[in-house]
């Protein structure tokens, strides 16, 4: 997630101080991904250094705020034009996990599934209850998020069921682990140890 | 007091070497006003699960109490009037009658259960309002859609004083939106009372439920109402 860009996209609604932008990122986002003021702070110090944002006079209650410049009106521009990459992304930690899970020796790679599959549904159920809830102020921007966060959780489920069959064929056709390698001497070790 | 309950209940069918075991030990309880959905892959015994609850099957063995009913100590007689009265249900294949209408379709259950034919109509018209079809209470099923289909047929289920309602995919057929309308309109039976089972490959729609329970080889292996094991996953550890 690029704070700094949304920082630069609440910014184009015009100056505002820290505890605001964090306030209307929280809002825009229900909260999926909340920062802390420090968060706020330090990705301001560093859009000052940039020259993406110049400080304006203190309000009335002595708070700073912080514009736009010119360079980050076109940087946030660059960002929305540009589509985000699978590189941008963190690993998925869940695809890596399975993935290892079904070279190691001694798994129960089916129960594995089963309880993601259970831990997934769950959010499934919880994002649904939230859909649910009679929309409030948050509108459009928040709905959309959690729509995303649904998505992603039935394509995650899919995925499950996708690698249950998957394991199941594998097991059949007595492929459920790949040949060891020669020189990984500690793993072999580890499977005389299982036995 | 629970709407349904299964307790350690087997269900085989044929015999000797042909015998297929569709259920091995189930239990499980649905509480009034519940929604529990239940998933697993095909062959799993879903299908049989509802059978049973809704009195169309017998169990082989365990007990199956509809509102505290033991459904093995009825009469034919008293099973098929219970299974009026209490269980509606929702199927695949609609079994609308196709030279009745809409309200008739919806009626039809409650005139069978001996309700005169005017207090019925006002039922069944009410339950066709609350899937938003008061308009065609008049159509036959012909003329309808196949997501207005569906909706009769769910009308028709939970039309009365029902306590339990089955539904086997009863979203199968459907585009998202009519889906979702669906599983509102059970959700909002729920909240009237009513329990409900779905079974449903769908997560999106199971996701509507308070509980998922996971069938495989006719047992339950999960429920996302219980907390996870913490237990190792290692076989060998
Ligand atoms: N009437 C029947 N006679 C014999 N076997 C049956 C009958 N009904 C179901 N089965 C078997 O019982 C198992 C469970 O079936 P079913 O309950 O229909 O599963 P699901 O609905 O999950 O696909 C399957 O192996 C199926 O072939
Ligand atoms: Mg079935």
């Amino acid at each position: 997630m690029s704070i700094p860009h949304g920082l630069l996209a609440l910014l184009r609604h015009g100056p505002m101080y820290g505890y605001q932008l964090r306030a209307e990122f929280e809002h825009a986002t229900g909260s999926t991904w909340p920062l802390n003021i420090g968060q706020v702070y330090s990705t301001l110090t560093r859009l000052e250094r940039d020259g993406l944002i110049e400080p304006q006079a203190t309000d009335d209650e002595g708070r700073q705020r912080y514009a736009l410049t010119a360079a980050g009106v076109s940087t946030l521009g660059e960002w929305f034009a540009k589509p985000v990459t699978h590189a941008d992304r963190p690993r998925d930690e869940l695809a890596i996990k399975l993935a290892l899970a079904s070279t190691t020796p001694g798994l129960d790679v089916q129960a594995i599934v089963q309880t993601q599959r259970v831990a997934t549904m769950r959010r499934l159920q919880d994002l649904t209850r939230l859909k649910q809830e009679p929309g409030d102020d948050a509108g459009l921007a928040w709905s959309l998020v959690l729509d995303h966060l649904r998505f992603s959780a039935e394509a995650e489920l899919r995925w499950l069921d996708h690698c249950e069959g998957a394991l199941l064929k594998a097991a059949a056709s007595g492929r459920t682990r790949p040949p060891v390698v020669e020189d990984d001497a500690a793993l072999e070790s580890t499977e005389e140890r299982a036995r | 007091m629970n709407a349904l309950d299964l307790l350690h209940v087997d269900r085989i069918h044929g015999h000797g070497n042909a015998a297929v075991h569709a259920l091995r030990g189930l239990t499980i309880h649905v509480a009034a006003g519940e929604l529990v959905a239940v998933m697993g892959p095909s062959g799993s015994g879903k299908s049989t699960l509802l059978n049973l609850a809704g009195g169309l099957d017998r169990a082989t063995a365990g007990s199956v109490k509809v509102d505290g009913v033991e459904l093995g100590d009825l009469s034919p007689k008293e099973l098929a009037r219970l299974r009026r009265h209490k269980v509606g249900y929702v199927f695949q294949d609609l079994n609308l009658i196709p030279s009745l209408t809409a309200a008739e379709n919806v009626s039809l259950p409650l005139e069978l259960d001996g309700v005169r034919r005017r207090p019925a109509r006002a039922s069944a018209e009410a339950a066709l309002a609350e899937v938003g079809l008061a308009e065609l209470a008049d159509r036959l099923p012909a003329d309808m859609s196949g997501g207005q289909q569906q909706r009769v047929a769910i009308a028709r289920a939970v039309v009365g004083e029902r306590s339990l309602i089955l539904a086997d995919e009863p979203t199968g057929a459907l585009d998202s939106e009519t889906g979702e309308q669906v599983m509102r309109l059970l959700r909002d039976r729920c909240a009237a009372g009513v329990a409900t089972l779905l079974v449903t490959h769908d997560a999106a729609h199971a996701a509507w439920a308070d509980r998922i329970v996971f069938l495989r080889d006719g047992a339950a292996v999960d429920d996302t109402g219980a907390r996870p094991a913490a237990e190792s996953l290692l076989t060998g550890a």
